[in-house]
């Protein structure tokens, strides 16, 4: 008798959980099934749910339309150097935070932490007119110069090196005649590799997809990033979905491809940025 | 272990004390975002609220008009329906998805659970698509024409083609599962580590004294994962507040059945010429945060007053 609740309980949960996975997976599955069936499939019943043969001209339109590996690029400069200058002045701020004596840095790292919590709308307007004054409109400079430091960032290597690293271990660097600058690069760096993938992958990530600020400031399209190039692509007169699909959908892999490969990694990092605060 | 460098005698301005040297090192270190901040970040919000008092369509003169611009779009019902949207959208959007989340993280800490990483890959991979990707795959799921994959569906259970994009409530409710669609499973793994984190003891005694499962979730579970329960309410309102690029591309523009407050903003500015009403706009949405942020604080004290 009991054993035969616990089996029904074992079936009901893992058909929740499977049919929980199936809806979560199914809107991918689909982007590239409509990515391979010719336009007029969109009104076709019932409803196309396995893929047809268009894979490769629907792409090619998808070429014809918008310079798509020219947008990849522009997209994967920007979240690079954007990241790697997030990892080198956060850590650099982190570690003075964390470790360096001065006047005023309670109030300092106070003035960050609430910088955290103003909505980025808000400068929305004067932003874009400053980056029209520096002549930065159509160019990544516009993303990446103002993405080279953030509040967060600051506050998640301050935590991480504070706990990661000896006091005494400063001190005996400091002795050996080490300059400040010295301790950062030959001590602090290498004991904090796992914080830098965590707030690499978050930046990056966030970066990848970022929408409001590219479109604001990226009007012409060789300075497209990938999110407002299939944005173009859904946004013409005529629309053909089986090329739109086609865009989304080799758009979204490569990022899902490098999710799947590191999985792990990447739900603890995405995770642990909000359970931690 | 850590060579002695010629390039010390560079970096150490003679004379200064080592307490000194630390703590110019230090302002050096910070200094980066201050800088960018106060050009990227400080600058322009303080501009915002000059330029609300302004009108100004970004080419020729600023004049100063006193509260007009506030006056304007307070008298605007559109702005209004972006308020009313917003809303509705977000509480669409966002209380279904805690509730399902929850469900899902409980179903994946039971001891019973196989694959459980298959699980968990399955429900992140929605977090890592981009929003653009995911509205325009929504548009298409739920289309207006009888054959939309949404429609299509309904219709095996009798219920007749939706409008999506251009109904009331049809919008909405597209929206909000683009919402629940990409957040769903990323929450749910929020909750697992928090319900990983309660000691098992205090089920096992709960079970002595006779506890039932649901009262052991509703007395144990729910209360033990109320700081976690805070902070997820906490980040989902202020998210909720900004939603710009699911209704811009699932409306194709500007409709008024998805308009919220920060399509609103990027109307007036970008399209409308009317920085000083956009300005308007960023001020309200900040007060509005502000408004929605101090009721979650009190809410979540008045919890835990409660829950002691």
């Amino acid at each position: 008798m009991l054993r035969k609740k616990g089996f029904v309980n074992k079936v009901t949960i893992h058909v929740l959980l499977i049919i929980g996975a199936l809806l979560s997976v199914f809107p991918l599955y689909w982007m590239f099934v409509m990515a391979t069936q010719p336009n007029h499939v969109i009104n076709k019943l019932p409803p196309a749910v396995v893929p047809g043969d268009k894979l490769v001209e629907n792409f090619r339109n998808v070429l014809e339309n918008v310079d798509f590996f020219g947008a990849m690029w522009n997209s994967f400069v920007v979240a690079s150097l954007t990241t790697l200058g997030v990892l080198f002045f956060s850590s650099l701020a982190g570690f003075a935070f964390a470790k360096l004596q001065f006047k005023g840095r309670e109030k300092l790292f106070a003035v960050i932490l609430i910088t955290m919590m103003i909505p980025p709308q808000l400068g929305l307007i004067p932003q874009y007119f400053i980056i029209t004054k520096l002549g930065w409109l159509n160019d990544l400079k516009a993303i990446i110069i103002p993405g080279l430091v953030n509040a967060f960032g600051i506050f998640w290597m301050r935590q991480y090196i504070k706990d990661a690293i000896p006091d005494e271990l400063i001190e005996a660097a400091k002795i050996d005649g080490c300059s400040i600058f010295r301790v950062y690069w030959n001590i602090v760096v290498p004991s904090i590799l796992p914080a830098f993938a965590t707030l690499g992958i978050l930046t990056f990530m966030f970066v990848w997809n970022d929408f409001l600020w590219p479109l604001t400031v990226l009007r012409d399209e060789s300075s497209y990033t990938i999110q407002i190039a299939i944005r173009a692509l859904q946004d013409a007169y005529v629309k053909d979905y089986g090329m739109i699909l086609s865009g989304t959908f080799w758009a979204t892999l490569p990022l899902v491809v490098v999710f799947l490969m590191f999985n792990k990694l990447f739900i603890s990092s995405l995770t642990q940025g909000s359970v931690k605060q | 272990m850590v060579s002695h460098n010629h390039t010390n005698a560079t970096v150490r301005p003679k004379g200064l004390s080592d307490k000194k040297k630390t703590a110019l090192a230090g302002y050096l270190f910070i200094s980066p975002f201050f800088l960018l901040f106060a050009i990227f970040g400080a600058f322009p919000m303080l501009f915002s609220f000059y330029l609300a008092f302004q009108k100004w369509n970004g080419f020729g003169e600023m004049t100063f008009v006193g509260v007009k611009n506030f006056s304007l779009i307070f008298t605007d019902p559109l702005f209004w329906k972006s308020i009313y949207n917003t809303i509705v959208i977000g509480l669409l959007g966002t209380g279904p998805q805690l509730i399902a989340a929850l469900i899902l993280a409980v179903a994946l800490n039971s001891a019973m659970v196989k694959f459980k990483s298959v699980f968990r890959v399955a429900y992140f991979v929605p977090n890592v698509t981009s929003i653009v990707a995911v509205a325009i795959v929504f548009t298409v799921l739920f289309s207006e024409q009888e054959a939309g994959l949404v429609n299509a569906t309904l219709s095996l259970f009798g219920i007749s083609p939706v409008s999506w994009q251009t109904s009331e409530w049809g919008a909405k409710i597209a929206i909000a599962t683009m919402i629940f669609w990409r957040w769903v499973g990323y929450n749910s793994i929020i909750f697992l580590a928090g319900l990983q984190s309660i000691p098992k003891d205090l089920y096992e005694a709960a079970e002595i004294d006779g506890a039932k499962k649901w009262q052991q979730f509703l007395f144990i579970t729910v209360p033990m994962l109320k700081p976690i329960i805070v902070f997820v309410v906490f980040t989902a309102t202020i998210g909720s507040l900004q939603i710009f690029a699911e209704p811009l591309i699932f409306g194709s523009g500007f409709r008024e059945e998805s308009m919220t407050i920060v399509l609103y903003l990027w109307r007036e500015a970008f399209s409308n010429n009317a920085f000083g009403t956009a300005s308007a706009t960023a001020v309200s949405l900040f007060l509005l945060i502000i408004v929605f942020t101090t009721i979650n604080f009190f809410a979540s004290n008045r919890l835990d007053k409660s829950g002691k």
